[in-house]
């Protein structure tokens, strides 16, 4: 699909036109750092500086969820059975999301999109929401997108990609969701030369940092499991959850039932395999009931488990914020460099 | 979109005091919708989450047979606050099951074998359901011996005690009841260890001979060289796991062991299975 | 502060030789500017690997708890003062420590480092009581003075109080600090107004618990906020519910918090939630005249009953 010029100056009328037929989401600057959030009525996203700070997978997957509703009331005719809660999933965009963060959302689409079983709630928001890319022409020191088959330029995920040279932003539309996306904001101007693909060389020389991973798809599961260095890996680690927060990629949640008198709700919220009650059995017996087991369990379900169970690359996109995030700076692309160059013999 | 959240909805018919101590109670339930009860349509071996309306769900393995119509039967444990609350509902309470979920005993492989079931404590449920399904008239012939060593730790405790007298009885089944120990002394059958009596009197393993294997931890420990003696191969050995779990469908991301999900890829697993996994278990 | 990593590498390498300590637990260089990671240094040959710098304001008494065996640690004065409450709390004996104490005169905050420079931060140095920083093709260079640590700039206890032996000159203490000003402020408000200050200050809480982890005194096996007979407190973000977490978190620590900044540093949405374990702190130094962490002899103001304890809330 061609390319758009969209002058800065189109910029707030667009966006206030696409405002009609779209809850617009983006990065807002909030005190010291950007974060994900709808937009109010003529805010435009931040898209100035580095990524936000929680990734925003909270579009489509917030942290707390309700599922269902129901009373207890045994005076009432549906009295304990569940009924399905969630609003109509309105037709949204998001402006402004990175590369990195787009294809992190086709890879938890793997996880709630199952020949089995389809999430309903993640999949209804993900398929109401067109994702409108912001490419990274200054990628960070900690961002190593490249290394996860990613890319400060990369289209994978994402409905339009908007690039910033500075005067003027230039579009691609990359989906036919895309294209009406930009008939809607008035977004028409054929942009009259094509430079991304040098702004897209000149983005991945930047970036500094890589992670090997060749290896680990040959690795036995076992013998990384049982590897010597997970105590001194997890030594550091608080177990406090801030690296499954921020991480566009990871998914779990708890389900809990919460009633406030007469009536009740199902909801899940984000939960952590950093915590210990993660996985406590009802018996009391819990298989990771030490920190390097937990610690073992993130890198080796990120680097190894998923590697095996998709055969598409680690669960990272490379995006760095749990590296920049981490309060206690335990480092993935460490842990990365000893599990993909783990030998048996080195014990 | 189908919501693979939602329970079906069912009211509590019959409950059951299994045990002396009163922690394990059988509950059966009907479908509140007479339709659900064929989309719940089961296999031995599988389990469902049983949904407290405003306390949580609770995976807990099918204890009655396919071949059993009309109901479905659970028996549970009283561990936590779910298991709790469901202990003190009676019958006509209303609540949800949501299943059936996960993989179930592998029962085209063991047509025309001898299976050797090996249960203690409560992890017995699925196995009820296995040999309820087996020794149904349509089902027997499909199966060569069937062999069944059972422990607890006292008469008192152990699952199902009418049941397992009238299978006693049969000739078409092989029943090795034992408890760990007891003062009774109208106790008839065996008193010793589920390992014991497992060396004692289980079949030596062969090409035609499978074994289900379902219990603690410690039983499961101390039978696997029992095992290995009598010539049984590590893919003729049949588990059913445990692992805490809330979605049940392999999406949380909760009971994963490498990388499998227990809950979807399992809870049945072979141990030669298991032994290419990581033993966080 | 610099020039005391010699002699930390020094005492450490001793310890581990000659004191019977498996491990000594220290800082090693982080892998992205102004952070350092905690380490168990294990080897005398890898001694090199310790740093000391003014990035070291995590809280190494975390890593204390339920440990057996004899380790050292390298303690500054919050650092020691938590010591001492996790000696008198059971959580360690003074016999499994062999503490080396190090004056601090503060640590940097390198969130507010970062949103004064605004661009990505790519390299930064210390140099002479002035942190330099680079990145974006720029450097900006800062007093220290100016970016420490919130709880650093009040400190009044920067040197140990409790160690086996120092790793340098002992520090004059800072006089006459003026530690609760925003704790009046907000002493002052009407309750309408300082429930709309809690609001806003704990909205954006993503119940990460980096906060509680972060602290040294928070070793509950269950904390309150995972117990589920009864469950005393909503996992999902209802604002209730997480007031309910860090008002209780903060009572917990009522008596005990060295304010060692831990938990504010760690939170990754920038939450600061010292103004409750402050408010908690003047209580006790004006009802008790208790400072936490302090005498190794002394229990805590909530362990004991005198006779003159305040009563005026009786009513």
């Amino acid at each position: 699909m061609e390319l758009i010029k969209i002058d800065k100056k189109a910029w707030a009328g667009g966006l206030e036109k696409l405002s009609a037929s779209y809850a617009l989401y983006g990065p807002v600057k909030e005190q010291h750092f950007c974060n994900f959030r709808a937009l109010e009525k003529g805010e435009a996203p931040d898209l100035s500086g580095l990524n936000s700070r929680l990734s925003p997978k909270g579009v489509v997957f917030p942290q707390s969820q309700v599922m269902f509703t129901y009373t207890v009331d045994e005076n009432q005719a549906e009295h304990h059975i569940l009924q399905e809660a969630g609003e109509k999933a309105s037709d949204r965009a998001v402006i402004g999301i990175r590369p990195c963060d787009a294809a992190a959302f086709l890879m938890v689409k793997q996880n709630f999109d199952t020949p089995e079983f389809k999430d309903p709630y993640w999949l209804k928001a993900y398929e109401a929401t067109v994702k409108v890319g912001l490419a990274c022409n200054d990628p960070c020191q900690s961002c190593f997108c490249t290394s996860t088959g990613c890319g400060p330029f990369s289209e994978t995920g994402l409905d339009v990609l908007l690039a910033d040279t500075g005067d003027f932003f230039l579009a691609r539309a990359l989906t036919d969701r895309g294209e009406h996306f930009l008939k809607t904001a008035g977004w028409n101007q054929a942009a009259e030369a094509d430079p991304l693909e040098s702004m897209k060389k000149k983005a991945e020389e930047k970036i500094v940092s890589a992670v090997s991973t060749e290896h680990l798809k040959d690795k036995k599961t076992t013998d990384l499991f049982d590897a010597p260095f997970w105590e001194e890996v997890a030594f550091a680690c608080i177990n406090c959850g801030t690296c499954t927060y921020v991480c566009p990629t990871c998914w779990c949640f708890d389900i809990q039932d919460e009633v406030q008198g007469k009536s009740g709700v199902r909801m899940r919220n984000w939960d952590s395999c950093m915590y210990p009650l993660f996985t406590l059995h009802g018996s009391g017996h819990n298989p990771r009931d030490k920190k390097p087991q937990r610690v073992r369990q993130r890198f080796m379900h990120k680097l190894k488990y998923f590697v095996d169970r998709y055969d598409g690359g680690i669960q990272c996109v490379g995006c760095g914020r749990c590296v920049r995030l981490c309060p206690v700076n335990i480092d993935i692309r460490t842990v990365c460099e000893l599990m993909n160059n783990f030998e048996l013999s080195q014990c | 979109m189908l919501n693979p959240y939602l329970p079906f909805p069912v009211a509590i018919d019959e409950i059951i005091t299994e045990t002396e101590d009163k922690n394990l109670k059988s509950f059966k339930f009907v479908f509140l919708n007479p339709e659900d009860e064929e989309k719940f349509s089961y296999r031995a071996g599988q389990f469902a989450e049983l949904s407290v309306t405003g306390k949580g769900e609770i995976p807990i393995g099918i204890a009655s047979s396919p071949t059993e119509k009309g109901y479905v039967m659970f028996t549970v444990n009283k561990v936590g606050l779910v298991s709790s609350c469901l202990h003190s509902m009676k019958a006509g309470d209303i609540m949800g099951i949501r299943g059936p979920l996960g993989n179930w005993y592998p029962w085209d492989v063991l047509e025309g074998k001898n299976v050797v079931i090996i249960g203690g404590g409560f992890a017995f449920t699925t196995l009820r359901s296995s040999i309820v399904y087996m020794l149904d008239p349509a089902n027997r012939k499909k199966f060569n011996d069937i062999h069944v060593i059972y422990g607890a730790r006292t008469p008192g405790m152990l699952l199902y005690r009418e049941e397992l007298t009238a299978w006693e009885k049969r000739d078409d089944i092989h029943m090795h009841i034992t408890v760990d120990g007891t003062d009774d002394p109208d106790w008839k059958y065996n008193v010793g260890f589920v390992p014991t009596i497992t060396e004692q009197k289980a079949p030596p393993g062969s090409a035609d001979t499978y074994a289900i294997v379902c219990g603690p931890p410690i039983m499961i420990k101390f039978t696997q060289p029992v095992l290995d003696n009598l010539n049984y191969s590590h893919d003729h050995i049949i588990m059913s796991l445990e692992m805490r779990m809330k979605c049940g469908i392999g999406i949380c991301g909760r009971c994963n062991i490498g990388k499998e999900y227990v809950c979807k890829d399992g809870p049945v697993f072979t141990l030669a299975q298991l032994n290419e996994m990581p033993r966080e278990y | 502060m610099l020039e005391y990593i010699q002699k930390i590498r020094e005492l450490a390498k001793a310890a581990l030789k000659d004191n019977g300590v498996e491990g000594v637990i220290g800082f090693r260089k982080g892998t992205v500017p102004l952070m350092n990671e905690p380490y168990l240094i294990k080897k005398p040959e890898d001694i090199d690997r310790l740093v000391w710098d003014s990035h070291c304001g995590i809280n190494l008494t975390n890593y204390l708890t339920g440990r057996k065996g004899r380790l050292g640690i390298i303690a500054k004065g919050c650092d020691s003062r938590n010591i001492v409450t996790h000696i008198i709390e059971n959580k360690i004996s003074r016999d499994q420590l062999y503490i080396i104490g190090v004056p601090c005169k503060g640590m940097v905050d390198r969130h507010q480092i970062s949103a004064l420079f605004r661009d990505e931060i790519q390299d930064a140095k210390e140099n002479n009581g002035r942190i330099i920083v680079k990145g974006s093709g720029r450097e900006e260079s800062f007093a220290k003075a100016d970016v420490l640590q919130e709880n650093c700039a009040i400190c009044m206890h920067r040197n140990p109080v409790i160690y086996d032996v120092l790793a340098g000159d002992t520090v004059e203490e800072q006089k006459d600090v003026e530690r609760y000003e925003d704790v009046r402020r907000i002493e002052a408000m009407t309750p309408e107004e300082r429930n709309r200050f809690f609001d806003e200050l704990l909205s954006g809480c993503i119940r990460c618990y980096a906060c509680r982890n972060a602290c040294p005194l928070c070793y509950c096996p269950t904390c309150f906020v995972d117990e589920s007979r009864p469950q005393w407190v909503g996992k999902g973000q209802d604002l209730v519910d997480v007031k309910t977490f860090h008002f209780l978190r903060a009572y917990h620590c009522a008596g005990r918090c060295t304010d060692c900044g831990a938990c504010e540093r760690s939170c990754p949405v920038g939450i600061k939630m010292r103004i409750l374990t402050k408010k908690l702190e003047k209580d006790c130094l004006e009802m008790f005249q208790w400072e936490a962490g302090l005498d190794i002899e002394q229990r805590p103001p909530l362990d004991t009953y005198k006779p003159e304890d305040p009563e005026d809330f009786i009513k």
